[in-house]
């Protein structure tokens, strides 16, 4: 029985046949039927309504049917039943489940007493591979994964997107330029596994200094509950946003991905420039998905 | 008695495993991790901070001694991560019929709190702590957080 746990349990193979797998379904959507009298549960401690819609989507494309808990209100869980409980009991009804839930690890945790496959949808600050997997694959859409350059801004210290986006990418030689408030770059502990892995990691003080060598911008959020105060939480968060102007620099056929949703890093202006691709990532999500689900049930 | 060891702080025993070499002051934590408490039923000698002679330099090691008991190496190895110098000497009828250094495990289950609070393995779950000892420390299964520094306050 296989799982999808976290990106770092991908070699760079199985990363490829994935995406190649995306690729074929997103070619052809119509005619995929593999999930045919499967159901699925979506099982989802924590409120994400996107990855949610986004896996029940994929699921229904697929010839599936899901079940949902999305509330921990009343169900057995505010009673005080362990995940381990929940997930042997929901394991009998199904045939695969998709977790999301706030504590770390908690995806593994479901993978040792389920008795079907189980699909992480994020865990606390930790995994969330399908986000990994089509921020990857919106990024092949546009150019060969290899010796890519890719700019990371932000909050790079939280950001678990960003993070196994780095480890997923050091697959494939690319280099890593971090542009992050001081506090919230990306961790030492993950610099060094990159460097590690073979990938160049170099931070930056500014994006303007860089921008003209990018292939990739991978830009997000950074919380206003960091900051001690609104005022130098407005004054970093506007020196970290994506404009026009900024982008006038930049490389032919770069692209702008963002996890969404965006709060003010993207200026809406950049919506209408052929670099954005963050709603096409998000929209990605689906064949995605749908890969993950046909690869472990 | 004519094998009976001469010389030593706290008697020889006749069956048992003797646990040489501890970091000085640690045999307490050793205990711990072994699992032996008061409450359990070995007979116990613990000897802190002897002085010893390594390699012609003196320093202080604490001794433990478990009676009746032989310690499966799988349970003293656990002592690698706090003293790997400590040395295992199994003895039957008062000769040292073993001895072996201890080895860091691959896996620790059980050995460890993880430091992440929001870590599944410190919630009300039915699961033990699980670790990978790596090069760059202890590595959480569950929630990859890497222990680098302090390990013996993070013992369960
Ligand atoms: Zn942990």
């Amino acid at each position: 029985m296989k799982h999808i746990i976290s990106i770092k349990d991908f070699g760079k193979e199985e990363i490829d046949s994935l995406l190649a797998r995306a690729g074929a379904i997103d070619a052809a959507p119509q005619n995929q039927k593999t999930l045919d009298g499967k159901q699925v549960a979506l099982l989802f401690f924590e409120p994400s309504t996107r990855t949610r819609m986004s896996f029940a989507s994929a699921v229904a494309r697929l010839g599936g049917t899901t079940i949902t808990v999305d509330s921990v209100e009343g169900s057995s869980i505010s009673k005080g039943e362990t995940l381990a409980d929940t997930v042997r009991v929901v394991s009998s009804y199904v045939d695969a489940i998709v977790l999301r839930h706030p504590k770390e690890g908690a995806a593994r945790l479901a993978s040792e007493f389920a008795s079907v496959p189980v699909i992480n949808a994020g865990d606390g600050a930790g995994q969330h591979p399908s986000q990994t997997l089509l921020d990857l694959y919106t990024i092949r859409q546009s150019m060969p994964l290899k010796n890519i350059h890719i700019g990371l801004l932000g909050d790079l210290r939280y950001g678990r997107t960003t993070h196994s986006l780095a480890y997923a990418l050091s697959n494939y030689n690319v280099t890593i330029h971090t542009i992050a408030p001081p506090t919230l770059e990306l961790p030492e502990s993950l610099v060094d596994e990159l460097h590690r892995r073979g990938c160049t990691v170099q931070e930056h003080a500014d994006i303007t200094d860089i921008i003209p060598n990018l292939d990739v911008i991978y830009t997000t959020r950074i919380q206003r509950e960091r900051f001690p105060d609104a005022a130098s939480y407005y004054n970093v968060a506007e020196s970290y946003r994506i404009t026009p102007e900024i982008l006038d620099e930049r490389k032919e056929g770069m692209i702008v991905l963002h996890p969404l949703p965006r709060a003010g890093e993207i200026d809406p202006r950049v919506d209408e420039l052929p670099c954005a691709r963050y709603f096409e990532q998000a929209r990605n999500g689906v064949p995605v998905r749908m890969a993950m689900l046909e690869e472990v049930i | 008695m004519e094998d009976k060891p001469q010389g030593l702080l706290i008697s020889p025993i006749k069956d048992g495993t003797v646990i040489d070499h501890i970091r000085a002051g640690a045999a307490l934590t050793v205990l711990r991790m072994l699992g032996i408490t008061g409450q359990t039923e070995e007979e116990l000698s613990i000897a802190t901070n002897v002085t010893s002679m390594t390699c012609g330099q003196e320093g202080k090691k604490d001794i433990v001694k478990v009676s009746n008991r032989e310690l499966s190496k799988e349970e003293v190895d656990r002592i690698a991560l706090i003293s790997p110098k400590a040395t295992i000497n199994i003895i039957r009828d008062y000769i040292v019929a073993e001895k072996k250094g201890v080895e860091t495990p691959k896996l620790l289950y059980g050995i460890i709190k993880c430091t992440n609070s929001g870590c599944i393995s410190n919630a009300n779950e039915p699961i033990k702590s699980a670790f990978e000892v790596t090069e760059a420390g202890l590595h959480c299964l569950y929630c990859d957080t890497v222990i680098t520094t302090d390990i013996e306050s993070h013992i369960i």
